[in-house]
């Protein structure tokens, strides 16, 4: 009996009356994955128009990205910002989580909801209230501006990853330092934070991508030469479809999957 | 510690001089602890409020007054006297619809073989989900522009294989950023719905199976109505998160699709009007707050992120 002709599932069903799901199953999938891929090739074009495949190979659009200040400032930008915002937002993130976790307040359910709205309204809304703020403070255009907005939409995916961990700890290792006589930092140093430190490195990352990969807070809050990445390939965006684009967009998406990846791995192994 | 603390609350024997004052003390202790462990996110909170939390207030406020500064409803009654406003939700809403619509539709066939797969390949494929999940929104905008343009790949494959003679106007429309977002909103519908499915047990199917169901019977009566609260609050997600959508409008819908949140952009970008786009603010967290909490009584004990591991 061949694989086609064995059932399914727990009715009579066999793979053959499913050949069609599974077909359908593959072409979502590519509709998922293939548009994104499909412009790596597409960033070592020689052609203005970008082909595929491509007729000839070169490197002239990762040249033109690299020549060129505009687009060297804004990654720059990025960068700082993005490294910055891992830098404040897990150790602003761990500390609230760690606080309302074991505080157990009624008021800790109310500010846990409200630390989190950055991430449930809409972000418009975010990027307008954070203007709003920075034309009176007169953060606008500013690096700083730029961490601390990104540091509040960061704050909340920190505080999710972290206070998972803690559930998943074992409160009574802490108890026992403490009765022993650590204090609590020492025993968070030594005895909590070592056994969630997948979870807090894994905060940091996606701290680090959800600075990296902000689009609309930026267009706001950002600009002159403190101009995001995403700003900046927004603004160019709008007006033409410039092949500078598909070589920034190979490099991000080996950024951001090569640390998604990583984080996957490392957290399959521990398993 | 909460453990201890439950312990020292509780009254003391009677007839044990001094044992009240103790356990008030204990309780005190504990109540100072609590206070401080509470401290620890105060920086965070202080941040949020600054940022976030007052300014929001303060837009509120704004959007209750008039351009001579008196208290006034102007700013919402422009909404519903100027049509363009009315055009703005409708589209609004008929991008939200068509989105939803669109995600159930490839969604759901994607979820139920994902569930129906053994674990290990369904973990791969799931990988394929979560990756675009984490790959930059503009990244992947910008790779559906060049797809979808006049002389981009989908119109030149088309016409070669003779599918169509005339380049499709695919972008810088709505087609355009209805393709966009299914691509960026699908796995926040297949997740939940992946879960609710893996939940379903399966000797259900195995008993109708048994009681003489066809195939598809038995997912027509069993299956299906169990999934449906993983698919509502899927569908439910993906509306919400449809209704502030900004980037993907502006550049695959070309300008030609304006929703709230565009809209919003325009009256601070283009008008200085924040009268207004506070007014538009106010409406879109209302309408988002009000389906989120919608979908939290409907998805009571569904798990949102089920099936999610990055």
């Amino acid at each position: 009996m061949s694989w086609l002709d064995r059932p399914a599932s727990e009715t009579q069903i066999t793979h053959r009356d499913r050949l069609w799901l599974y077909g359908v199953t593959v072409l979502v999938l590519a509709f998922l994955v293939l548009p994104t891929l499909i412009v790596i090739p597409m960033s070592f074009s020689a052609s203005r128009y970008l082909e595929f495949p491509p007729r000839q190979w070169s490197l002239r659009w990762y040249e033109a990205y690299f020549a060129s200040a505009t687009w060297m400032d804004a990654t720059r930008t990025s960068l700082t910002a993005a490294s910055l915002t891992a830098l404040t937002a897990t150790p602003l993130g761990t500390a609230a989580a760690y606080g309302l976790y074991f505080s157990r307040l009624r008021l800790g359910k109310l500010a846990f909801w409200l630390m989190m709205t950055p991430i449930i309204v809409p972000a418009i809304l975010v990027g307008i209230a954070i203007f709003y703020a920075y034309v009176q403070l007169k953060l606008v255009n500013s690096l700083i501006g730029v961490v601390l907005a990104h540091t509040v939409v960061a704050i909340p995916i920190v505080m999710m990853i972290v206070t998972a961990a803690l559930q998943s700890f074992d409160v009574n290792q802490e108890r026992v330092a403490r009765s022993l006589g650590a204090s609590r930092l020492r025993a968070f140093v030594e005895i909590v934070a070592p056994q969630i430190r997948f979870s807090l490195v894994t905060a940091a990352i996606f701290a680090f991508l959800t600075s990296f990969d902000e689009v609309i807070i930026a267009i706001f809050v950002s600009g002159g030469s403190n101009s995001t990445l995403t700003r900046t390939m927004f603004a160019s965006l709008r007006d033409q479809i410039d092949p500078t684009i598909a070589a920034i967009s190979t490099m991000m998406i080996v950024v951001t999957t090569g640390l998604v990846l990583a984080v996957h791995a490392w957290g399959a192994r521990r398993r | 510690m909460s453990g201890s603390a439950t312990g020292a609350a509780r009254p003391s024997p009677i007839g044990a001089p001094g044992g009240d004052l103790h356990a008030a003390a204990l309780r005190r202790d504990d109540r100072r602890e609590r206070l401080a462990l509470f401290g620890l996110a105060l920086p965070a909170l202080l941040l949020v409020t600054v940022t976030m939390a007052l300014p929001t207030a303060w837009l509120f406020w704004l959007s209750l007054l008039a351009d001579d500064g008196t208290l006034s409803l102007v700013n919402y009654a422009r909404m519903i006297e100027q049509p363009s406003y009315g055009r703005t939700f409708l589209t609004t809403f008929e991008v939200g619809f068509l989105t939803t619509g669109l995600c159930i539709l490839i969604g759901y066939p994607l979820a139920y073989t994902l569930s129906q797969l053994p674990q290990r390949t369904a973990n791969l494929c799931m990988i394929a989900v979560l990756l675009p999940f984490w790959t930059s929104l503009l990244v992947r905008t910008y790779a559906w522009l060049v797809l979808l343009q006049r002389t981009g790949l989908i119109n030149s494959w088309g016409m070669a294989l003779g599918l169509w003679t005339e380049p499709l106007p695919l972008v810088h429309n709505l087609a355009g950023t209805l393709i966009g977002m299914v691509h960026v909103l699908l796995p926040y519908l297949v997740l939940p719905l992946y879960g609710a499915m893996r939940a379903i047990d399966r000797d259900l199917i195995r008993a109708a199976s048994n009681l003489g169901a066809s195939p598809a019977q038995a997912f027509r009566t069993v299956f299906l109505p169990l999934s449906l609260p993983g698919l509502a609050a899927g569908a439910l997600i993906v509306f919400i998160l449809c209704l502030g959508f900004y980037v993907t409008p502006v550049i695959l819908g070309g300008g030609k699709v304006t929703m709230v949140s565009n809209r919003i952009a325009d009256d601070i970008d283009v008008f200085f009007n924040w009268g207004a786009a506070s007014a538009l603010g106010v409406v879109l967290l209302v309408l988002t707050l009000s389906l989120l909490w919608l979908t939290g009584r409907l998805a009571r004990g569904v798990n949102l992120f089920g099936g999610g591991h990055v």
